[in-house]
């Protein structure tokens, strides 16, 4: 099948690669480049293991195609942590609430809660409930994650107090 | 001067041993997307490998044809049965005594089997391939209903079996039969049964579900011709054993093969078993030289490997008019699918099914399991459990519950009045199972105080007469389950996998500077072994878990272990822990009595230094201990500060619950909302309370995930009804609800530091909870017991059917 030139930004860098325009994103981040945080956990977009930031949104990507991403800004886990290394609100949060045990579903998680609570800063336990609803977990009953999502969140207002 | 030593309480703080909710290891890693799953690795040159399954239920292959497929730029291979014949790696042995197909061999006996495996340069082309692989075939009758599986006019399935009349397990009665399993005493059960004053029956049914981990099953082999080593990195929870299996398939010798198991996205009993794209990888790679990677997707993950369950079970049980149980006996018919490929220890064809006499003093009780061939998939493993318990306890309190509406008597009451007695163990069941300990009255009578039992039950009679009165359409359920698990196989004297004992290890090596490395037979899939493993030995050694890091999974590096899986980690490796952590300490004592220069036995142990007694302020620690056993000579002493243990468990451990869960019922809808989940967890000595409670509020969805809604289930010609994510039950956030945990602390006398393990119990002890609070809301109107999964539709037919809806 014949390759198409895709551009996007990726974790705030550029990139550009051939690729066949039926890639599946999930594969062109994972095998392309080496973006292997986001994983595959079924196939039919339920799971939410593959979830990625696109263009300020939540996606799963393993139910789009390169093309349409074409010129996206894409942000994965693997962006999420400072440039120095300091780790996120979020990822720190889920660390001190075992928000997480075989960590196949932690990726996507963190990064729909990072987008969840840029889109409401202030959740309620069951706006969260819903809010992480497209992705599953096997390992923790959701209740430790709900836990690390609130406790980043009233870490992030209390940083963003402090600064005002 | 020495600055002032600090307590022991404070130095004992700062190891992070038992009892500490130690922060985990592991997350740093997988918090940022860094994690190394099978997927995630990619070799030079990588081929990947795609399966063509069968479309059919039981069909005859009359022939395959690959040139379009090999036609297709990148495609590398189509393997098919005939490639696989004069290798004779056509069928592979399973973990239960039977052989499977690793390519179907002239027949398919299931949906979704193996037919043909493509390998491809990328997972695209392969795909591509697999649509093209033409396979012409001649449909036959489907047996999809065990209860028809030995009929006289039934479909024979297993034609490779034609004229065995002995199988693993013993005679076998007809081609579709696998095996009899008979425990206990037949004629003590009847007589009890026949003269019970009260008896109940009921059929039982365990549907069959799926364990479903996040992360599929696959594997990347890798054939090195150079230096003649095969190295396969894949999803398996017990790497030691698909070693040997691996050498004894292939004939390649075992020292030939590393196994390797990298990060795994959760178990759950799906990755104990070998799958045939393990073998076809591997022999994909020594045909092409190249490394093949094979990942099954969702779809094949739910309709091929290893399903759960699936036991439809008759119980009889008698008591006396006051409720004193007499006697129990249960039929298990067992549907195996169409190849016997359950992950249990030799000698146990259905387990630990036998436990089924649960919590109770019941002097008679007698079990027949019968296995039997169907057109389904095959497995049978223990999905969160240890083999085969959830099934039995679902069983037990079923019947316990179904008794009690008999005899009028309150669930809890009639528990309490028939619990084995804390004064009774060491325990002997009627099946012969010896529990070690146990104190069931405490827990229960805790969980009751903790949810205000009493008070739940008289809300649910105000409930009920406000139903009664038009009031509310809505009823109220009170589940109540009280569970022993039997984890931590097992006893090399009877516990066998392949011919394996069920042993486990750790070897642990202390470096110069008082930091420490351990390894370990077993491998995580979630449960945080890095960070419980490393707090027994702090406890033990006296070096900080910070300072210790825990490997496990490599064949080349990690001892001969059998693995992880039926909550063994913890009553066998971490056994094993702690007895090499003591071989270290007495080793450290004789190099501390030299440097202090006094006798071994003037030495006592502080925490983390050996002291002289009577002299507290002459010590030395582990740090300094370890430094001497690498710069002193040390007369009469060896070099260095290393052990390994390999520990034979003297018997299993035996954990206990008590759960009681609060369920409201729409009776116009079915819809069923947990409004209350209690969960007492004893898992006698408590390692890391903050993953115990992860363990628990995870065990216990995947058990409202399986009372309330998974099913894989297949229509009349063997058809796979939903295997996907939208049809197959996996709870989200939303519908989960809020755990509450407690525990008591009963320390198996057995254990070295007395743990029992954790994992399972709340799948164990959860599924009975469930149900039993949906059958509780009904029980008034008469039901006794209705099958599970309790989905809305199921649940709006059983009010449909007792003439209460709307």
């Amino acid at each position: 099948m014949g390759k198409m030139h895709v551009k996007m930004t990726v974790n705030g860098r550029a990139v550009e690669a051939l690729a066949e325009p039926r890639t599946l994103l999930i594969h062109f981040l994972r095998e392309n480049l080496d973006l292997t945080g986001p994983h595959i956990g079924c196939d039919t977009s339920h799971c939410g293991a593959c979830t990625v930031d696109l263009d300020g949104r939540s996606v799963k990507s393993c139910t789009v195609f390169v093309a349409q991403a074409n010129g996206a800004d894409v942000v994965t886990i693997e962006g999420l942590a400072a440039p120095d290394g300091t780790l996120h609100a979020l990822q720190e949060a889920f660390r001190q609430n075992h928000g997480l045990q075989c960590g196949f579903c932690t990726p996507g998680m963190i990064t729909r809660a990072w987008r969840l609570l840029q889109d409401n800063p202030n959740p309620t336990e069951e706006e969260v409930r819903y809010g992480i609803s497209g992705n599953l977990c096997r390992c923790t009953g959701y209740q430790n994650i709900v836990k690390a999502v609130l406790a980043a969140a009233a870490e992030l207002n209390a940083v963003k107090e402090a600064a005002e | 001067m020495n600055a002032p030593v600090a307590s022991p309480i404070e130095r004992a703080e700062k190891l992070q041993g038992l009892g500490s909710s130690r922060k985990r290891v592991e997350d740093a890693r997988f918090t940022q997307g860094k994690g190394r799953y099978v997927d995630d690795i990619k070799m030079p040159g990588m081929l990947y490998g795609d399966f063509v399954r069968s479309p059919y239920g039981h069909a005859r292959i009359k022939s395959i044809d690959a040139s379009a497929a090999l036609a297709v730029p990148g495609v590398i291979a189509v393997l098919t049965a005939a490639d696989l014949k004069p290798l004779n790696l056509h069928y592979m042995p399973t973990l239960a005594g039977d052989v499977q197909a690793v390519l179907a061999d002239e027949k398919v006996l299931f949906y979704g089997q193996e037919v043909a495996f493509v390998v491809a340069e990328d997972r695209y082309a392969a795909a591509d391939a697999v649509e093209l692989v033409e396979v012409d075939y001649e449909a036959l009758p489907a047996l999809v209903d065990p209860f028809h599986a030995m009929d006289a006019d039934a479909p024979e399935l297993r034609e490779d079996l034609r004229g065995k009349t002995s199988g693993a397990h013993g005679p076998r009665r007809h081609p579709n039969h696998i095996f009899t399993w008979e425990v206990g005493d037949k004629a003590a059960t009847d007589a009890a049964i026949a003269a019970g004053e009260v008896v109940a029956e009921e059929l039982v049914s365990y549907q069959r579900v799926h364990p479903c981990p996040l992360e599929t099953c696959g594997c990347v082999a890798s054939m090195d011709k150079f230096n003649g080593k095969l190295t396969v990195w894949g999803t398996f929870q017990a790497p030691h054993a698909v070693r040997t299996v691996a050498s004894l398939i292939s004939g390649i010798a075992e020292h030939n093969i590393r196994i390797v198991s990298p990060d795994i996205g959760g178990g759950f009993g799906n990755k104990v078993g070998v799958y045939p794209g393990y073998i076809c990888s591997i022999v994909a790679s020594i045909v092409t030289g190249k490394p093949v990677k094979w990942v099954e997707d969702r779809i094949e993950n739910l309709m091929a490997t290893a399903f759960a369950r699936d036991y439809h079970m008759t119980g009889t049980i008698s008591a006396t008019r006051d409720g004193r149980i007499t006697g129990l006996r249960c039929h298990v018919l067992a549907d195996h699918g169409a190849f016997d490929a359950c992950a249990d220890p030799t000698k146990f064809p259905a387990g630990f099914f036998s436990i089924c006499t649960g919590s109770y003093d019941i002097p008679a009780a007698h079990l027949v399991v019968d296995g039997v061939y169907t057109n389904k998939a095959p497995g049978g493993v223990a999905y969160r459990c240890s083999f085969r318990v959830t099934e039995a306890s679902y069983f037990i309190e079923r019947m316990i519950d179904v008794l009690a509406r008999k005899l009028g008597m309150d669930p809890a009451e009639i528990r309490l009045k028939n619990f084995i007695a804390k004064e009774q163990f060491p325990y002997t069941s009627a099946l012969g199972w010896e529990y070690d300990s146990g104190d069931y009255r405490t827990a229960m009578e805790q969980g009751m105080r903790a949810v205000d039992y009493a008070g739940l039950r008289a809300e649910q009679a105000e409930n009920r007469a406000a139903f009664q009165r038009g009031e509310t359409r809505s009823l109220m359920g009170v589940g109540v389950a009280f569970f022993t698990e039997i984890v931590g196989a097992g006893p090399v004297k009877n516990c066998d996998i392949l011919g394996l004992g069920m042993f486990d290890s750790c070897e642990i090596r202390i470096h110069p500077t008082g930091s420490a490395i351990a390894r370990l037979g077993t491998i995580s899939q979630g449960q945080g072994h890095a960070t419980t493993f490393a707090q027994i030995l702090a406890t033990e050694i006296g070096i900080p878990a910070s300072m210790i890091t825990v490997e496990e999974g490599d064949t080349d590096t990690a001892p001969y272990g059998l693995g992880t899986y039926g909550s063994r980690s913890t009553p066998v490796a971490g056994a094993a822990t702690a007895m090499a952590g003591r071989k270290i300490r007495a080793k450290a004592q004789m190099i501390a009595a030299w440097l202090l220069e006094v006798h071994d036995d003037d030495l006592e142990w502080d925490v983390d230094r050996f002291v002289v007694k009577g002299a507290p302020e002459r010590a030395k620690t582990m740090a300094e201990i370890a430094f001497a056993a690498y710069n002193q000579a040390i007369p009469g002493l060896e070099p260095g500060l290393e052990a390994v243990s390999y520990y034979d468990p003297p018997n299993m451990t035996y954990p206990f619950g008590a759960y009681i869960c609060v369920v409201d019922i729409d009776v116009d809808t079915g819809v069923t909302t947990v409004r209350r989940f209690y969960a007492l967890d004893d898992c006698g000595t408590r390692i890391n309370p903050m993953i115990i409670e992860g363990q628990v509020h995870g065990g216990l969805t995947e058990a409202l995930a399986i009372a309330m809604g998974q099913e894989i289930s297949y229509d009349e010609i063997g058809n796979v009804k939903g295997a996907t994510l939208m049809d197959f039950y996996l709870p989200t956030a939303v519908e989960t609800p809020h755990w509450e945990t407690d525990f008591t602390v009963t320390p198996s006398p057995h254990h070295p530091i007395g743990a029992k393990g954790v994992g399972e119990s709340p799948n164990v002890g959860g599924v009975s909870a469930f149900s039993n609070a949906v059958n509780d809301a009904f029980a008034h109107l008469g039901l006794t017991h209705t099958q599970m999964p309790h989905d809305h539709w199921r649940v709006w037919q059983t009010a449909e059917k007792l003439g209460i809806t709307a």
